[in-house]
């Protein structure tokens, strides 16, 4: 079974918390809270003001630029509010507020359930459609979908890869999306072919999921998706990486910063985003909701829910019964790569697959010690680098010596720091340096031109 | 109790591998090779063991709280490991009062002097031994405690080296299991083999450095035995695998983290430079052994391995 070249480790999955359970509709909130940033880019500008009605699937934010995405009302209602709200991380960012009333949908969004498989539209207008309904990246990185989609002059597409990895512990959002929107998915990874010109499409999925590959396999076959393979892969973290499941699928390595994967004719898009591109380009709807796992060992409950972007995290905890007492840790995303959440008045966004509630034990970081030379973080490493090394060279500031041992190839998977005998906060300086490292490459191109 | 929310960057979970636990693993793939030299050589072994492991502990304490004036790691259980180590690198007749002085060596001067745990450019056991090697040649060369119908005074390395045809009488049966002669903790192979499985079980050595090492010798010891018209081909490799400190150096002292290489292809190249060492020293220099030297000089050109032995960086050739 096939896997990525290098590194990685095997943490415990945790998926057994949320992943039989089923896609539930979250009940409406009363209000939501928009970001005008919720993608990598340039923030959309509030096209709307105080006082304004709004529905379901308006244009509420333009973006501005090529990188930047669209943003849409995800409830009907009043607008109260264009103002700076701190988001999860206590960052103040321009957002919308829209008061609900009732759940009145603009009428050119096909609301029907059945399946719209047939797609004539030329690549272009795929690609428009997309961009125009605001899709980006749902497994996390949040970047805009018709970008990637894009391919530059001069470069080929010649495999589309979708990712059904999952590998975050916990998650199951992907996992719910494959075994209950298959058709979705399926036909949004034909669209994603024709819209980029390839005849296959390999979606990558570890084994820790056999009923979702065997599904997808079943669909396949029997509405006989043509040159849609289904690949498992071998259990392994940080397999959802773009570049670690590049690596595994097609056995290619993409060249360091700043190749991109398109320069190995891959194209990457996770499978919720493929949902998304298929109700965007079918449908006609744009990107107001997804499917969110809520998580965690001491929680009352835990769900996947379908819920609309600008969402409460404080609603959504309250429907699930709140959070355990004691020291808790908030997490955007997985305990791998997710973000702490400090304000729990923060909205939900795009990017945000899970919901995950550490407590007890797992909160705090064990007590540092020095470093052994134990080489277990070079060993773990997928990326090939030296992280005891990025890391004191950052601690001490040694930016030029970082930048010539790659530290800017870090995917800040948390492998060493997770590894790590001593507890050193080995990603934590590497982070730094690598943000110092691309910050000093950035200056010198300005100063070049 | 109300909710407190944490917040920090990720990752948020750890493996739960601590610096204690490898530790630890490494004293338990030490058992073995303790219980066969106790049953061997008396229970002396057990004294000098325990005044090596006392004497390293106490001596990192004291330093640490005294000279360096910062809280005491001995927690860590790393002194526990010197020690243990210190101990099996010395014959089981040596007077007390000589191992403490090597333990002042080993972690005063092999450890602490650098920053203590993971600073240290040389094993702090192996430091200790070569200094007591040099400082009291005749107690650390005297084997006359251990088994008295051995081969005795000597240990058999010194006698196969001027004698090679020595190699095909010799039971190598007794040499796997424990009969024969030498430090505490090298005289029963089948014991450090043990404890060697235990340690790349535990994922706490890989198999790079012993294997290279021991291949190396292997290799060696096969030429020279052809050089000498063929009929060693087989008992001189495995003489020189079994003798001496080859498994105790090869599984457990070269394998230490602070003084080896970071990178699989730098651990080969220092393992190979190991093996080529020891064997020199063994069949052409004035020593019967040349374990301890061998890993000490590979220790010094740890840095320089890992200056130029890198990770394979992903997206390149």
């Amino acid at each position: 079974m096939r896997t990525f070249p290098i590194g990685g480790i095997h943490p415990q999955d945790n998926k057994e918390w949320s992943k039989d359970k089923a896609i539930e509709v979250l009940e409406l909130p009363n209000e939501v809270m928009i970001p005008m940033i919720q993608h990598i880019g340039a923030p959309a500008t509030p096209i709307v003001a105080k006082g304004d009605k709004v529905l379901v699937g308006q244009l509420i934010g333009q973006a501005v630029g090529f990188v930047s995405a669209n943003i849409h009302s995800p409830i009907s209602g009043t607008v109260t509010s264009v103002d700076a709200y701190p988001n999860g991380q206590g960052q103040r960012r321009m957002m919308i507020v829209i008061k609900r009333e009732g759940d009145e949908w603009l009428e050119s969004i096909d609301r029907s359930t059945e399946l719209k498989r047939e797609c004539r539209l030329q690549p272009t207008e795929i690609i428009e459609k997309i961009k125009r309904a605001g899709v980006v990246g749902l497994g996390g990185a949040q970047f805009p979908t018709h970008v990637k989609l894009s391919i530059p002059d001069g470069q080929r597409a010649e495999v589309l890869v979708i990712n059904g990895v999952e590998c975050e512990p916990y998650l199951t959002s992907d996992y719910r999306n494959m075994l209950e929107r298959g058709e979705m998915l399926l036909t949004g990874v034909e669209i994603l072919m024709r819209a980029i010109g390839v005849e296959r499409a390999v979606i990558g999925v570890e084994n820790n999921k056999p009923d979702a590959i065997k599904h997808l396999r079943d669909i396949i076959s029997r509405d006989n998706y043509r040159g849609i393979e289904v690949m498992p892969l071998k259990l392994r973290y940080p397999q959802g990486g773009e570049k670690q499941l590049i690596a595994a699928v097609t056995g290619r390595q993409i060249a360091p910063p700043p190749a991109l994967p398109i320069s190995e004719g891959a194209v990457v898009c996770n499978v919720s985003s493929a949902i998304a591109v298929y109700e965007a380009v079918q449908k006609d709807k744009p990107l107001i909701e997804r499917v969110v796992t809520i998580t965690g060992k001491e929680l009352k409950s835990t769900h996947n829910y379908l819920a609309r972007f600008g969402t409460s995290l404080d609603f959504i905890l309250d429907h699930v019964g709140g959070l355990p007492e004691g020291d808790v840790k908030l997490l955007n995303g997985g305990p791998m790569m997710g973000r702490s959440i400090v304000d729990t008045s923060a909205p939900l966004i795009k990017g945000c697959s899970g919901i995950t509630v550490l407590s007890g034990q797992s909160v705090a970081r064990g007590k540092e010690g020095a470093c052994i030379k134990c080489a277990k973080c070079v060993s773990v490493c997928p990326m090939g680098l030296e992280p005891y090394l990025l890391s004191k060279l950052a601690k001490l500031q040694k930016w030029d010596i970082a930048e010539e041992h790659n530290t800017i190839d870090c995917i800040e998977c948390g492998c060493c720091s997770y590894t790590c005998p001593s507890n050193l906060p080995l990603l934590d300086y590497i982070r730094i340096g690598k943000q110092t490292v691309m910050t000093n490459i950035r200056a010198r191109a300005a100063a070049k031109k | 109790m109300a909710t407190r929310l944490f917040a920090a960057p990720s990752p948020h979970i750890h493996g739960g591998e601590s610096t204690k636990r490898i530790m630890l693993d490494v004293v338990l793939a030490l058992l073995p090779a303790l219980a066969v030299s106790t049953y061997v050589l008396g229970l002396r072994v057990l004294l000098i063991t325990a005044v090596s492991v006392v004497s390293c502990v106490a001596f990192e304490y004291l330093i640490a709280r005294f000279l360096l004036r910062r809280e005491a790691t001995i927690c860590d259980l790393s002194a526990v490991v010197t020690g243990v180590l210190l101990a099996f690198n010395l014959p089981a007749g040596i007077p007390w009062w000589i191992v403490v002085i090597g333990a002042l060596v080993a972690i005063g001067i092999g450890k602490m002097t650098y920053g203590g745990l993971g600073t240290n450019p040389f094993n702090p056991a192996l430091t200790g031994r070569i200094f007591l090697l040099m400082a009291y040649p005749v107690e650390m060369t005297d084997w006359t405690t251990s088994i008295p119908d051995a081969l005795s005074g000597s240990t058999m390395l010194a006698e196969v080296k001027y004698n090679p045809a020595l190699a095909s009488e010799l039971n190598f049966t007794e040499m796997f299991g424990g009969y024969m002669n030498g430090s505490m903790g090298e005289i029963s192979a089948l014991a450090l083999i043990i404890g060697g499985i235990y340690l790349l079980w535990r994922r706490v050595i890989t198999w790079h450095i012993p294997v290279s090492i021991l291949l190396t010798m292997a290799l060696i010891a096969m030429f020279y035995a052809l050089g000498f018209g063929g009929s060693l081909v087989y008992e001189l490799p495995l003489f020189h695998l079994l003798a001496g400190g080859a498994l105790l150096g090869a599984i457990f002292m070269a394998t230490d983290y602070s003084t080896s290489p970071m990178t699989h292809k730098g651990m080969i190249i220092y393992g190979v430079g190991i093996g080529v060492i020891t064997m020199v020293i063994r069949l052409w220099g004035a020593y019967p052994e040349g374990m301890s030297f061998a890993i000490f000089i590979m220790n010094a050109a740890t840095p320089l391995i890992n200056k130029y032995c890198k990770p394979k960086r992903f997206g390149t050739k």
